[in-house]
C-alpha cells in the first residue's frame, strides 16, 4: 500500500508535485479512488488524495453554473442541484458497484477526469460538454487555470476539454466548474418488445431520428433483459425514454408508441417505472450483479447503427446491453481470466469507434491494452500532449498506455 | 505579427514553383492583384497581401503543401470563408495562404447515425440544406452561415444563437481528418460518441488553425422541431428584461433562443428592417421555444407570466411562421442595421455572468461618452455572450484607435465581472494582446505547449492568440529545485 498524501488546498496540491518532481516520485491521482481498478496498473509511489479538497464554492442556479473543489463529493453535488430542480444533465453512470464498491461515491473531479456519462449521452453530452472551467496543478508543477463560469467561451484553447477523460494523466485538478440544468419535470418510457438486436438498431434510429426529442435510447436482450428495474416482461425489450413537461411527454409518447408499431408490440411505463428503469440502464445493474462481477467487462463507443454488430464477432456466451441507440454496447465475457481482447479489438477496429476493458484483473490489465490502441501518428501525438503537461510521467504514469 | 522572414521573401519565386508542382494550375495564385480578396477577412480593419495564395482541392495536397512548408520554414495561414471577425485567418506577407474553399463535397450523409461527413469547406448552412429533406439541420447558426464553412466552424469553435440549448460547434462535432504542419494526417473519432484517449479533437475545435488543417468533419445532425413560436417582450429597464431571463431559466425552461437588444440596436435595427419592434422600450428580448406544438403552446404561457411579472411593457407572441421569422430578421440583421447608420463599427464579444449585464451596460454609457463614440448592444442573453457594436468612422482621425480602446475596455470589464475575451469570434489578432488579462503567463505557455505538440515549429497560423510565442524548446525545459519535502504539513498517512 502506498503512502496517501491528502493536501487540503490547491497550493498544497502544487507544493506535493513539486516535491514529487524534486525526487522522482511518481504519483496516483486520486479523488475517493473509486475508479482505481480502471486503467493500467501504474507503477507510483505514492497516492495524491484530492478528496480534502472538498465543498462547492459557487452555485447560481438561474446562471446554470456551479463551482466546486474538484474532492465535492458527486452525491454532495447531485444532491444540492436536487433541492433546486436542477442536475448534471450528463447523468454519470457509476463504476463503483461495477467493481464491488458501494453505489453513490466518486468525486467530482473523478468524474470529468473519467469523463463520465449516461443514457442522456445521447442529447445532453458527457462530462465534456459540461465542464466550463477548470484550475489545475500539471505534472510540471505549475497551476494553470483555463475557461471560466460562463458557457460560451472561445478565449484560447479549450484546455477543459483535454483534461476531461484523461484520467488524472496530465493534471490534478484542484477546482472546476460546470455547467447545470434545469431538471426535466417527468419522463416515461415506450417500450417494444421481442426485437432481435439488428431489427432493435433499426427502431432506435427511426426513434431518435423522429421529432419526438428521445433523451434515452437502449436494447436489453433477453438475456439480460430480467436483471433491469421497472419493465413489466421477460422479452428482449427496446426502451425509449421521454423527459420534459407533462403535456409535451404525453404528446411525444402516443406520437412515439404509432411509430414504434411498425417495429413490434409497444407497451408504456408510467414516470416511476421509467427512472427505475433508467437508473438501472445508467449504472450497468446486470454486470453489478454479484454473480457477473468477476467477470471482464468492456465498454464499447461505436457508430449506432453498428454495435448489434458486434455480438456477432464474439462467443455466443458474452453477455451485452446497448445504449445510446446502440453506439454504447456493455460486454461481459464469460471467463474471469478471458477477456478475448483479440475479438473485441478486430471487431471494433471494423466497425470504428473504440473499445475500454473498465473491468478486469490486474495482470490482465498489465499485460493488454486497457484502452483503444492508438495507431502511430495519434500514439506519437499523444505522448507528446501528455509530455507537454507532464514531461517527467509523475501523474498516474502509464495508466492510459505504456509509456505514456 | 511576427516580423516577415526575408530569407523566405528571397525565395519566393522558388516557394510558388515548388507549390505548383503540388498544386497545378488555377490552385496557386501569385500576382498581387488576384490575392487582393484574400487580404483580409470579416475584421477589415486588419490587412495585408500574403506572399502566395495556395487552394488545394485533395487531402494529399494539403499534407504536401504542409510538409513542404514545414521542410522549408514557411509559415501558413489556413481561411475557410474568411468571414472571421478577429483576424483569424489575415495573411502574412512571408506566409502561405492555405484557403480550403475547394473542399466542397458532402461526402456522407447517414440519416440512421444522424451524422453528415463533409469537407471543411462547406457552408453552414449547406449542411442543413442538404438534410432538411428528411427534417434535419445542423444545429449551430453562426449569424454568418450563409458564408461561413464547416472548417472555420471549427477552427473558431463557432456559435450562434442557439447554443444555449443545442450547444457549440465542439459540441456537434463527431469526428474530423486533420493535417499537421508537418504533414502527417490523424483521423480524430469518427460517427461514434466521445474520444478514444485524450478529447484531441476537443482541442482542435477552437484552436483558430494554430494546430492542423481539417480537412474532413463529421458533424451531428438533428431532427427539426415540430414547432417554433417566438415572443417578442418590451421592457422598461434592461434590469427588467435581465431579471425575466433569470426567471425563465429558474422556472426550469431552457428556450431555443434568447437574445436581447437595447435602445440603439432596436432603434437602428427598426429604421432598416420595420420587424415591428416597439419604439419605447429600453431592451427588447426575443425568446423562442421550439418543440411539439403542446410543449410550445404550455411554455410560452409559462414565458408570458413571467414577462408580466418582470414588468414587460409588451408582449407579442409570434401567430404565423411568417410573423416568427419577421420578429428574427431584426435580430438577425442587427449588424448590417447598424452598418447604416456609422460609417465602420467594431463588433465586440465579450461573455458575462447574465445577472452583470445592467452594471456592464451601465459602464458602457459611460465609456460611450468618455470615447465620444456611440455603442449598440445585441445580447445571446441565455448564455451571456455580448455583442457590443462600436460605431465609429475611419475617416476621422484617431477614431479608430479610439474605438479600439473602447473595445478593450468593455473586454476587460468582462473578464473583471467574472466573464471571458470572446464568447464565439475567437481571439485572432484582435484580442491577441488582451490574453494576459485573463491568463497568467503560466496558463499562456502551458496553452502554448499544447501548440508544440501539434506543431513545433510553430509555423501555423503565428501571430493569432498568442501576445508572445515562445520557442518549443524554452517551453520543454525545466527546473526542478527541490529535494527536500516543502509541505510538512500535508497530511500524511
Amino acid at each position: 500500500m502506498p503512502d496517501i498524501l491528502k493536501p487540503r488546498d490547491a497550493k498544497e496540491v502544487e507544493d506535493a508535485v513539486l516535491w514529487a518532481l524534486g525526487n522522482d516520485k511518481a504519483l496516483e491521482v486520486a479523488g475517493q479512488g473509486t475508479k482505481r481498478a480502471i486503467g493500467r496498473p501504474s507503477q507510483t509511489d505514492m497516492t495524491l488524495d484530492l478528496s480534502g479538497l472538498s465543498g462547492v464554492t459557487l452555485y447560481e442556479p438561474a446562471e446554470l453554473v456551479l463551482s466546486a473543489r474538484a474532492g465535492t463529493a458527486l452525491a454532495e453535488i447531485e444532491a444540492l442541484l436536487d433541492k433546486n430542480n436542477q442536475q448534471l444533465a450528463f447523468e454519470p453512470m457509476d463504476y463503483g458497484p461495477l467493481h464491488g464498491l458501494a453505489p453513490g461515491q466518486g468525486t467530482i473531479g473523478g468524474a470529468i477526469a473519467a469523463n463520465l456519462s449516461g443514457p442522456r449521452r445521447i442529447k445532453a453530452g458527457a462530462a465534456r460538454d459540461h465542464f466550463l472551467g477548470v484550475t489545475a496543478v500539471t505534472g510540471r508543477g505549475e497551476t494553470i487555470k483555463s475557461g471560466g463560469r460562463v458557457v460560451k467561451n472561445v478565449t484560447g484553447y479549450d484546455m477543459c476539454k483535454v483534461l476531461a477523460g484523461s484520467w488524472g494523466t496530465l493534471a490534478a485538478m484542484t477546482d472546476v466548474t460546470i455547467k447545470v440544468l434545469p431538471k426535466p419535470e417527468t419522463q416515461s418510457s415506450v417500450v417494444i418488445e421481442g426485437l432481435d438486436d439488428p431489427r432493435a438498431a433499426q427502431a432506435m434510429a427511426a426513434a431518435l431520428g423522429s421529432a419526438c426529442d428521445v433523451s434515452g435510447a437502449a436494447h436489453l436482450p433477453d438475456h439480460v433483459v430480467s436483471y433491469f428495474d421497472g419493465l413489466p416482461g421477460a422479452a428482449a425489450a427496446t426502451v425509449l425514454r421521454l423527459e420534459g413537461v407533462a403535456p409535451s411527454v404525453e404528446h411525444r409518447q402516443a406520437v412515439l408508441a404509432t411509430l414504434m408499431k411498425n417495429f413490434g408490440p409497444v407497451s408504456l411505463l408510467d414516470e416511476a417505472q421509467s427512472r427505475a428503469l433508467w437508473q438501472s440502464v445508467r449504472q450497468v445493474k446486470p454486470f453489478a450483479a454479484p454473480a457477473a462481477r468477476e467477470r471482464p467487462l468492456w465498454r464499447i463507443s461505436t457508430a449506432p447503427s453498428k454495435g448489434h454488430e458486434v455480438a456477432a464477432a464474439l462467443t455466443p456466451a458474452a453477455q451485452m446491453y446497448y445504449d445510446w441507440g446502440g453506439g454504447l454496447v456493455w460486454v461481459a465475457m464469460p471467463f474471469v481470466d478471458e477477456p478475448d481482447a483479440a475479438s473485441i479489438r478486430a471487431v471494433v477496429k471494423s466497425l470504428g469507434g473504440h473499445a475500454t476493458l473498465v473491468r478486469a484483473q490486474a495482470s490482465l490489465r498489465a499485460s493488454l491494452d486497457v484502452f483503444e490502441p492508438q495507431d502511430a501518428g495519434l500514439a506519437a501525438l499523444s505522448k507528446r500532449v501528455k509530455e507537454g503537461f507532464d514531461p517527467k510521467g509523475v501523474l498516474n504514469p502509464g495508466r492510459l498506455w505504456a509509456g505514456v | 505579427m511576427p516580423p516577415a522572414d526575408g530569407a523566405v521573401l528571397a525565395r519566393r519565386e522558388a516557394i510558388v514553383k515548388a507549390l505548383r508542382a503540388i498544386v497545378p494550375g488555377e490552385g496557386v495564385i501569385a500576382s498581387a492583384p488576384e490575392m487582393r480578396p484574400f487580404e483580409s477577412d470579416g475584421l477589415t480593419a486588419y490587412r495585408q497581401t500574403p506572399m502566395v495564395v495556395v487552394l488545394p482541392e485533395t487531402t494529399r495536397q494539403v499534407s504536401q503543401v504542409l510538409s513542404f512548408c514545414h521542410g522549408e520554414g514557411i509559415k501558413v495561414v489556413p481561411r475557410g470563408a474568411g468571414t472571421s471577425l478577429s483576424g483569424g485567418a489575415l495573411p502574412l506577407e512571408d506566409g502561405v495562404l492555405l484557403g480550403m474553399a475547394k473542399f466542397n463535397r458532402i461526402k456522407d450523409i447517414d440519416f440512421d447515425n444522424r451524422v453528415a461527413v463533409v469537407e471543411p469547406g462547406v457552408t453552414n448552412l449547406a449542411v442543413s440544406n442538404a438534410v432538411a429533406h428528411a427534417g434535419f439541420y445542423y444545429a449551430p447558426d453562426p449569424s454568418s452561415q450563409i458564408a461561413c464553412t464547416i472548417g472555420g466552424n471549427v477552427a473558431e469553435n463557432s456559435g450562434g444563437v442557439h447554443c444555449l440549448k443545442y450547444g457549440m460547434t465542439t459540441n456537434n462535432v463527431l469526428g474530423c481528418e486533420v493535417v499537421l504542419m508537418n504533414g502527417e494526417v490523424l483521423r480524430l473519432g469518427g460517427k461514434h460518441l466521445d474520444a478514444e484517449g485524450y478529447d484531441l479533437l476537443g482541442l482542435i475545435n477552437g484552436s483558430e488553425g494554430l494546430l492542423g488543417v481539417v480537412t474532413e468533419v463529421t458533424v451531428r445532425i438533428l431532427q427539426k422541431a415540430e414547432t417554433q413560436r417566438a415572443v417578442l417582450v418590451g421592457f422598461p429597464t434592461s434590469e427588467d428584461a435581465g431579471a425575466c431571463v433569470s426567471a425563465i431559466i429558474a422556472a426550469g425552461i431552457i428556450p431555443g433562443g434568447m437574445e436581447m437588444m437595447d435602445r440603439p440596436a432596436i432603434h437602428a435595427v427598426e429604421e432598416f428592417v420595420h420587424a415591428g419592434y416597439p419604439l419605447d422600450v429600453e431592451a427588447l428580448l426575443i425568446v423562442e421555444l421550439d418543440g411539439p406544438a403542446a410543449e410550445v403552446d404550455h411554455l410560452i404561457e409559462r414565458v408570458e407570466k413571467i414577462a408580466k411579472e418582470c414588468h414587460s411593457m409588451t408582449c407579442r407572441v409570434s401567430t404565423s411562421e411568417d410573423e416568427r421569422l419577421l420578429f428574427w430578421a431584426g435580430r438577425k440583421a442587427a449588424f448590417p442595421a447598424v452598418g447604416r447608420i456609422s460609417p465602420d463599427y467594431f463588433c465586440m464579444d465579450g461573455t458575462i455572468p447574465r445577472a452583470r449585464l445592467p452594471e456592464v451596460l451601465a459602464a458602457m454609457k459611460v465609456m460611450s461618452e468618455k470615447y465620444g463614440l456611440r455603442v449598440a448592444n445585441v445580447f445571446h442573453a441565455g448564455d451571456g455572450n455580448l455583442h457590443p457594436l462600436i460605431l465609429y468612422d475611419s475617416n476621422r482621425p484617431g477614431e479608430v484607435e479610439r474605438a479600439e480602446d473602447f473595445g478593450a475596455e468593455i473586454l476587460k470589464l468582462c473578464v473583471k465581472v467574472g466573464g471571458v475575451l470572446t464568447g464565439e469570434h475567437g481571439v485572432g489578432v484582435e484580442k491577441r494582446d488582451l490574453m494576459p488579462v485573463m491568463f497568467s503567463e503560466i496558463d499562456l505557455n502551458a496553452q502554448q505547449r499544447v501548440k508544440c505538440a501539434f506543431d513545433e515549429k510553430g509555423l501555423l497560423n503565428p501571430g493569432k492568440v498568442f501576445p508572445v510565442l515562445h520557442r518549443c524548446a524554452e517551453l520543454g525545459r525545466m527546473h526542478i529545485s527541490g529535494g527536500k519535502l516543502p509541505f510538512p504539513d500535508i497530511p500524511r498517512f
